[in-house]
C-alpha cells in the first residue's frame, strides 16, 4: 500500500511538477549561549501547487531561518512543515535553495558546479543532456569550462540558479537570491527566474526584503514581522506577468506594505 | 628584440641599420662583454697563475671557462644576428657576470693565494675532480637518498592526511587521536632516533619511520584544519542537492582542504629533509647524508661540498616536484607563489 501510494505520487509529480508547501504553527529559536533566541513565532501559510510566494520582512527577522527549516536543513523547535501532506525531515533535492551567495565550488569549473546534484543522487549517466540544456537556459553555455573565480557576480548567480533547476525541483527555495547583484543584472535576473518558473511550473519560495522585487515576480506576498517573525499580511498579487514596476495598482500595494513595515512616510 | 637592437624599430629595415644604437643597448652589449670578461679572466687565473696544492683537472676548467666567457662576449657583440636567442640570454647576463666574478674571486682566495684556511677551502676544479671522478659513487648516493625520502614522505603524507580528514569530519575519532597528536606531534623526530634504531628492524626502516613522521605531523594538523574551516555553506548546498555523507567528505570537504594539505606538506618536506640528512648520518650506510659524514672521515673537503651542492640540488627538485603537482591539481586558483 505504501510502496504504491509513493509511485502514485510520483507518477502524478513526474506530470504535474511543484508541491503543496504547508506550514503549520512553526516556531523556532537559536540557543544563543545558553539563552535562546526566538527567531520565529507560531508562523503558518500554506503555498499551493505551482504558486510564487514572497517572504517580505526587515532584514534580520528570520525569513532565511524559515527558508532552512522548508529546506530541511534544520528541524524547527516546534510546529510542522510538509511538503504534500508529508512531514519535512531533512533536505532533498526536490527542494533545492539558491542561496544570497552564489557558493559556488571553486575547484569545479562551471559544467561540473551544475552536475552536483546530479553527481550526488547518482544521476549523471542518465541525465547528463540536461547539464548543456539547464547551462542554456540561464545563457551560459558558453562558459561551461570557466571556473568561479572568473565570473561576474551576476553570472555567478545564474550557475548557481542552473544548479538548482538542473535536478527538475519541485519546489525552488530562493533565499535572497539577487540581494547581491547590481542593480541592471538584478533588474534582468528578477524577469528571468520569472520566466523559468512560469515555464516549469514549481513551487516557488522567495525571501527578500526588496517590496519592489516581491511585488513584480510573486504571486503572493507574505509580510513578516520583526524578529522574532510573525505573520502580519498574506496579499494575493494577481496581475498578468509581465508586470510593470510604474503600473499605479502595484505603487499602491507598494505602499500599502511599506506601511506595514512602520515605513510610511518612505519615498 | 636583441642587444644590438637599435631604438625602436621601424618598418623600413634598411632605414634603422644606419641608425646609432641606444644607450640601452649599448649597456646591453657591455653587460654582456663584462661578463664574459669575467669568465674569460677566471678561466686564465685558473691556467696561468700556479696551484699552491695539488688538484686535478684545473686546465679542463680554464678551457671549460674560456669558451663559455668567449662565447658570452660574442653573443654580446653580434646578438642583434639572433633576436631570440639573445633575448633569452639578456636575462642571465647579470647572473652569468655575478657567477663568473664570484668564480674568480673563489678561484683567487683558495688554490691561487690561499686566503682561506687550506685544505678546508678547496677551489673550484677540486669540486670539478669529485664530480669526475666520483659520480658513480655521488650519483648512487642520490638514489638512495632519494628513495629513502620519498618513500618516508609518501607513507607519512598518506597517514597524516588520512588522520587530518578524520579529526576534521569525526569527533569520535578526535577524542581518542587528538590528545596523543598534541603529546607526539610537537616532539622533534630526531628525538626519536636513538629508540628507532634498535626498535626496527634495520636502520633504513628506522629511517622511513622518522621521516614519516616528522611529515605526518604538519599535514594532519593543516589536513585537520583545512577540513575544519571549509565553508559551511558548502555543506548546506551539497546536502540539499542530495548529498550522501561520503559525498560530503571525499566532494566537498576534501577538495575544499586542498590548498590548506598542501601548506602542511611543503612544510612536511622541508622538515623530512632535516630528518633524512640525520638519518643518513647516524645510521643508514647510503645516501648523500652518508657520503658527507664518509668524506669527513676521510679529510676528503672537496666531496663534502660537491655533496651538499648535490643535496641541495636533490632537495630543491623535490620541493620543485611538490610546488607542480600542487600547481596542476589547484590549477583553478589564481596563482600565488611562483616557485
Amino acid at each position: 500500500m505504501v510502496s504504491l501510494a509513493q509511485t502514485s505520487a510520483r507518477e502524478r509529480a513526474a506530470f504535474e511538477p511543484g508541491v503543496e508547501i504547508a506550514v503549520e504553527e512553526v516556531s523556532h529559536s537559536f540557543d544563543l549561549e545558553g539563552a535562546p533566541l526566538p527567531v520565529l513565532d507560531g508562523v503558518s501559510f500554506a503555498a499551493a501547487r505551482g504558486e510564487f510566494v514572497a517572504l517580505l520582512g526587515p532584514s534580520g527577522c528570520g525569513k532565511s531561518t524559515l527558508l532552512r527549516l522548508v529546506a530541511g536543513l534544520e528541524p524547527p523547535t516546534s510546529g510542522v512543515i510538509t511538503e504534500n501532506g508529508r512531514r519535512i525531515s531533512g533536505p532533498d533535492p526536490s527542494r533545492v535553495v539558491v542561496f544570497q551567495d552564489p557558493t559556488l565550488f571553486p575547484w569545479r569549473n562551471v559544467r561540473d558546479n551544475v552536475a552536483l546534484g546530479l553527481e550526488a543522487q547518482g544521476l549523471l549517466k542518465t541525465r547528463r543532456s540536461r547539464i548543456d540544456e539547464t547551462l542554456r537556459l540561464v545563457g551560459l553555455e558558453n562558459f561551461t569550462k570557466a571556473y568561479p573565480h572568473q565570473l561576474s557576480g551576476g553570472m555567478a548567480q545564474r550557475v548557481a540558479l542552473a544548479r538548482a533547476l538542473v535536478n527538475d525541483p519541485d519546489l525552488l527555495i530562493l533565499d535572497e537570491p539577487l540581494g547581491k547583484l547590481d542593480s541592471l543584472t538584478r533588474l534582468s535576473m528578477q524577469g528571468e527566474i520569472v520566466n523559468l518558473w512560469r515555464r516549469a511550473g514549481f513551487t516557488a519560495l522567495l525571501v527578500t526584503h526588496d517590496v519592489e522585487e516581491a511585488l513584480l515576480m510573486a504571486t503572493r506576498v507574505i509580510v513578516f514581522s520583526e524578529r522574532p517573525a510573525s505573520i502580519k499580511a498574506d496579499i494575493a498579487i494577481d496581475k498578468p506577468y509581465p508586470r510593470h514596476r510604474d503600473d499605479p495598482d502595484l505603487i499602491a500595494r507598494r505602499r500599502e506594505i511599506l506601511g506595514l513595515l512602520g515605513l510610511h512616510d518612505s519615498w | 628584440m636583441s642587444l644590438l637592437t637599435f631604438d625602436a624599430p621601424r618598418a623600413d629595415k634598411a632605414d634603422v641599420r644606419y641608425r646609432l644604437p641606444s644607450r640601452a643597448t649599448l649597456a646591453r652589449v657591455a653587460l654582456a662583454v663584462a661578463a664574459g670578461g669575467a669568465w674569460l679572466a677566471f678561466a686564465g687565473l685558473t691556467a696561468y697563475w700556479p696551484d699552491q696544492g695539488d688538484w686535478g683537472h684545473g686546465s679542463e676548467l680554464a678551457a671549460a671557462a674560456g669558451i663559455l666567457g668567449g662565447a658570452l662576449a660574442l653573443a654580446g657583440v653580434l646578438g642583434g644576428l639572433w633576436p631570440r636567442g639573445a633575448a633569452r640570454l639578456r636575462r642571465s647576463t647579470p647572473w652569468l657576470l655575478a657567477l663568473g666574478l664570484f668564480f674568480t674571486l673563489w678561484q683567487a682566495a683558495t688554490a691561487k693565494f690561499a686566503w682561506l684556511p687550506q685544505p678546508f677551502f678547496p677551489p673550484p676544479h677540486a669540486l670539478l675532480e669529485v664530480f669526475v671522478d666520483d659520480w658513480a659513487k655521488l650519483w648512487t648516493s642520490v638514489v638512495a637518498s632519494t628513495q629513502l625520502e620519498l618513500l618516508g614522505f609518501a607513507a607519512g603524507a598518506g597517514a597524516g592526511f588520512i588522520i587530518g580528514v578524520l579529526l576534521g569530519c569525526f569527533s569520535a575519532f578526535g577524542y581518542w587521536v587528538h590528545p596523543v597528536m598534541r603529546l607526539i606531534g610537537p616532539l622533534p623526530s630526531i628525538a626519536w632516533l636513538p629508540i628507532a634504531f634498535f626498535a626496527f628492524p634495520s636502520s633504513w626502516s628506522a629511517s622511513i619511520f622518522l621521516i614519516g613522521l616528522t611529515t605526518a605531523f604538519p599535514v594532519a594538523v593543516l589536513t585537520w584544519s583545512g577540513v575544519a574551516s571549509v565553508n559551511s555553506a558548502y555543506y548546506d548546498v551539497a546536502r540539499t542537492l542530495g548529498a550522501s555523507r561520503a559525498f560530503l567528505v571525499f566532494k566537498v570537504a576534501i577538495p575544499a582542504a586542498l590548498p590548506h594539505v598542501f601548506v602542511g606538506l611543503f612544510m612536511g618536506l622541508g622538515a623530512s629533509f632535516a630528518v633524512l640528512v640525520v638519518a643518513e648520518m647516524m645510521g643508514v650506510k647510503a645516501g648523500l647524508g652518508f657520503y658527507l659524514q664518509w668524506s669527513q672521515g676521510w679529510a676528503a673537503y672537496a666531496n663534502m661540498y660537491a655533496a651538499l651542492l648535490v643535496m641541495s640540488l636533490m632537495c630543491s627538485g623535490l620541493v620543485t616536484l611538490l610546488f607542480r603537482v600542487r600547481d596542476r591539481l589547484l590549477s583553478y586558483q589564481k596563482a600565488d607563489v611562483q616557485w
